[in-house]
């Protein structure tokens, strides 16, 4: 699946970043292509979702040097706002309720947003009420849940569906995961791989952000890195992740000699 | 009872009975001759002038409360002027003479031309006159047999309601501020519905009177007569400025058997500059009487102005099932005060009533609910469901809830529910995130946090309170 001379999505080049000061990246290198598949795994406090935040521009991250480039242009020219209408997407580990304000007329303004920011028609409500009849078959949703208040009153898997129903929304070139296997049953697992898998085309990324070998049972990746103190130190095929998942972490800090 | 006060009241008569005043002011102060000078000049009848003067007899004995979570310098009740003749705003040749700060506003909100040329007082061209308008509404009015007039011109020409209704709600003896009002108001609606007649139209205080400034102690009194209804709107999301800075009106709603009130206001009155110097403080009194059985008041407020509000529109549930409702949404900014809530007074059986409140406060603004649910020993099988929520916006403001329950009857039900939540960067990122901008976000999750409020103004009225809460609220995010 994987075109030898497929465009760069991402290019990540010796990224350090801290948070109230504190240094958490601390020189991360990484290049994603469109049509693949990276998987970044790491123990606990690694700064794996911190790499998540800093490339969606939480504001609370503060990029102290190093570069990244993301469809050509300096991501960090980019808020938060314009990276994300470009086609950066960040499944949330802990995606936020939003009370009175319905799924759809949620779903509707981001897509509107994207669309007007790269010259495309908005869609009205009737229009987008067909639209996304058709996406939420993704996720296996049920309508109901576009007239109920975002995530408010979801359980976790519906929060991480719902999630997913986003992506499939707006269609970006790249969808950063974080986390989004946590706290999902083997049913709601199934269901948000699956999401995933139909949204993967040959024009598009993905990076997920997983503690866990268990959901790369569900979405192959192409890559597996593995991210320790704050950088990449071993990447591999999927295969790495299996031998993480039975060796654990320490090995691969002593192999380079952390 | 303040100091200057006391002055007045024990220094020798100076001035003595004038009637024949050129002046259309009288001076600053306060006495029994001012008010005896207002009775007059308003040609009021004896019993009004005696109904004046007994709330200023006893508004003399009474200090001014303490309790509201407020804080503001000592109100100089000598130093206000308690009469002037309605004096025509003046009037304005062009848009061009109106303040540009009113009219980006105006354009924030989308109001279209011609109403903000009449909000800011430029005269009209002959299609939208506001006369004809005025004019074709009075006689539709007229057809249905409802009055809606000035309050003044009910006391001369509907005396025989005005005087059975006047005061049966709010008695003057009430409060410090309702008996002040009593005493020296000057201004206000009134309004009737016959038994039997449904308002052919919503009433609104905007289509009454438009040319006069608007008094400081206004007087309003709606009376709906056996199986009648009306809903009522009180102000309009236009900045509302002011010389005066106390602002001490009186509300009073009388529902008979199956009688239907619903009052809805939306307050933009001038809240003082970002350091909150300036703006208006706005206390007032409003009370709804279910007097009859399955009466029904419904009161809707939005609050986005004033430097310092305390305002708890109420309900007394006197006849069998009658019910009374309270939305509210108080939205506070930079320095201003809100002390706002209600009262449901359950007295007849299987009564009714429903709170719902939300408080915004953002900037270093402090905005308080206080509600008073009360089930005495009569009303068997009352129920009220109350839910307070608040919502701060950056960390300097704050939020308090004050319920008070006072249940004298075994078979009443009462819930209460109150929820605390903010507009913090999680959320301002998450929808960043998806790709929407700061305002658009905070208006989203501002009119998802409102919305059982919204839902029960009238259309055009929450179009506009939705853009008026943007408007607020505009910067305090991010």
């Amino acid at each position: 699946m994987i075109a030898a001379d497929a465009r760069v999505i991402l290019e990540v080049q010796n990224l350090t970043a801290s948070v109230n000061g504190v240094p958490i990246l601390k020189g991360m290198n990484l290049t994603i292509k469109a049509g693949e598949i990276h998987a970044i795994m790491g123990p606990n406090g690694s700064g794996k979702s911190t790499f998540s935040k800093v490339l969606a521009g939480h504001p609370a991250y503060e990029v102290t040097g190093g570069s990244v480039r993301f469809e050509g242009k300096d991501l960090f020219e980019l808020n938060a706002e314009e990276r994300a209408r470009a086609g950066l997407f960040l499944a949330f580990q802990y995606p936020i309720e939003i009370p009175g304000v319905s799924n759809a007329a949620f779903l509707r303004l981001a897509y509107n947003a994207k669309a007007a920011a790269n010259g495309q028609d908005e869609l009205d409500p009737l229009e987008f009420d067909d639209f996304i009849r058709e996406k939420i078959q993704v996720v296996e949703m049920d309508p109901a849940f576009l007239d109920r208040s975002v995530n408010e009153g979801f359980s976790g898997g519906e929060k991480k569906r719902n999630e997913i129903l986003q992506m499939a929304v707006l269609e970006p070139s790249l969808a950063v995961l974080d986390e989004t296997d946590s706290g999902l049953d083997i049913d709601a697992l199934r269901i948000v791989s699956n999401g995933v898998n139909q949204l993967t085309k040959p024009d598009n990324a993905v990076l997920l952000v997983t503690h866990y070998q268990r959901l790369l049972n569900y979405i192959q990746p192409d890559y597996v890195h593995v991210m320790v103190e704050g950088r990449i130190l071993k990447t591999g095929g999927k295969e790495l992740a299996l031998e993480l998942e039975s060796r654990g972490y320490d090995w691969v800090r002593e192999g380079v000699g952390v | 009872m303040s100091s200057s006060i006391q002055a007045v009241v024990s220094q020798p008569y100076k001035h003595g009975f004038v009637t024949d005043i050129e002046s259309d002011t009288i001076p600053k102060g306060l006495s029994e001759d001012v008010v005896r000078l207002i009775s007059q000049k308003k040609h009021e009848p004896e019993w009004m002038l005696e109904f004046r003067l007994k709330a200023y007899r006893h508004w003399l004995t009474m200090t001014e409360p303490s309790w509201a979570n407020v804080s503001y310098p000592t109100i100089d009740f000598q130093d206000i002027v308690y009469y002037s003749a309605p004096k025509p705003k003046k009037k304005l040749a062009s848009m061009d003479e109106v303040d540009p700060e009113l009219i980006r506003t105006f354009e924030k909100l989308g109001i279209p031309l011609s109403e903000q040329k009449q909000l800011a007082n430029v005269a009209v061209d002959v299609v939208f006159d506001s006369v004809s308008v005025a004019t074709t509404f009075k006689e539709k009015l007229a057809e249905a047999g409802v009055i809606f007039c000035s309050i003044s011109e009910a006391i001369q020409k509907h005396p025989e309601l005005v005087k059975k209704y006047l005061g049966s709600v709010v008695p003057y003896s009430d409060n410090f501020y309702a008996a002040l009002n009593s005493a020296v108001f000057t201004d206000g609606s009134f309004c009737f519905i016959p038994k039997g007649v449904t308002c052919p139209m919503e009433l609104s205080t905007y289509f009454r009177i438009n040319n006069e400034e608007s008094g400081q102690f206004e007087r309003t009194l709606i009376v709906a007569e056996e199986a009648s209804s009306v809903s009522y709107l009180e102000g309009c999301t236009a900045p509302k400025f002011d010389t005066n800075q106390l602002h001490a009106a009186v509300v009073e709603l009388v529902a008979l058997d199956d009688a239907d009130i619903k009052y809805s206001t939306v307050q933009n009155w001038y809240a003082g500059d970002e350091n909150g110097v300036g703006g208006i403080f706005n206390f007032v009194t409003k009370r709804g009487l279910c007097k009859g059985k399955n009466s029904k008041i419904s009161w809707t407020q939005v609050e986005t102005g004033s430097a310092i509000t305390w305002k708890y529109p109420s309900c007394v549930l006197l006849g069998d099932n009658s019910v009374g409702e309270f939305y509210s949404v108080a939205l506070t900014n930079h320095h201003q005060q809100a002390d706002t809530g209600t009262k449901m007074v359950h007295i007849g059986r299987n009564t009714r009533s429903t709170i719902i409140s939300k408080g915004i406060s953002a900037g270093k603004s402090n905005n308080s609910y206080r509600g008073q649910v009360k089930i005495g020993p009569k009303a068997e099988g009352a129920r009220n469901y109350s839910q307070c929520d608040s919502m701060l916006i950056g960390p300097h403001c704050q939020a308090n809830t004050f319920p008070y329950l006072e249940v004298g009857n075994p078979t009443a039900k009462v819930e209460h529910e109150a929820s605390t939540s903010k507009i913090g960067e999680e959320q301002m990122f998450y929808f960043a995130q998806r790709g929407i901008g700061s305002e658009e976000a905070i208006s989203m999750i501002i009119n998802g946090f409102c919305k059982d409020v919204f839902t029960q103004l009238p259309m055009e009225f929450a179009v506009e309170a939705t853009k008026l809460l943007e408007l607020k609220l505009e910067g305090s995010v991010g």
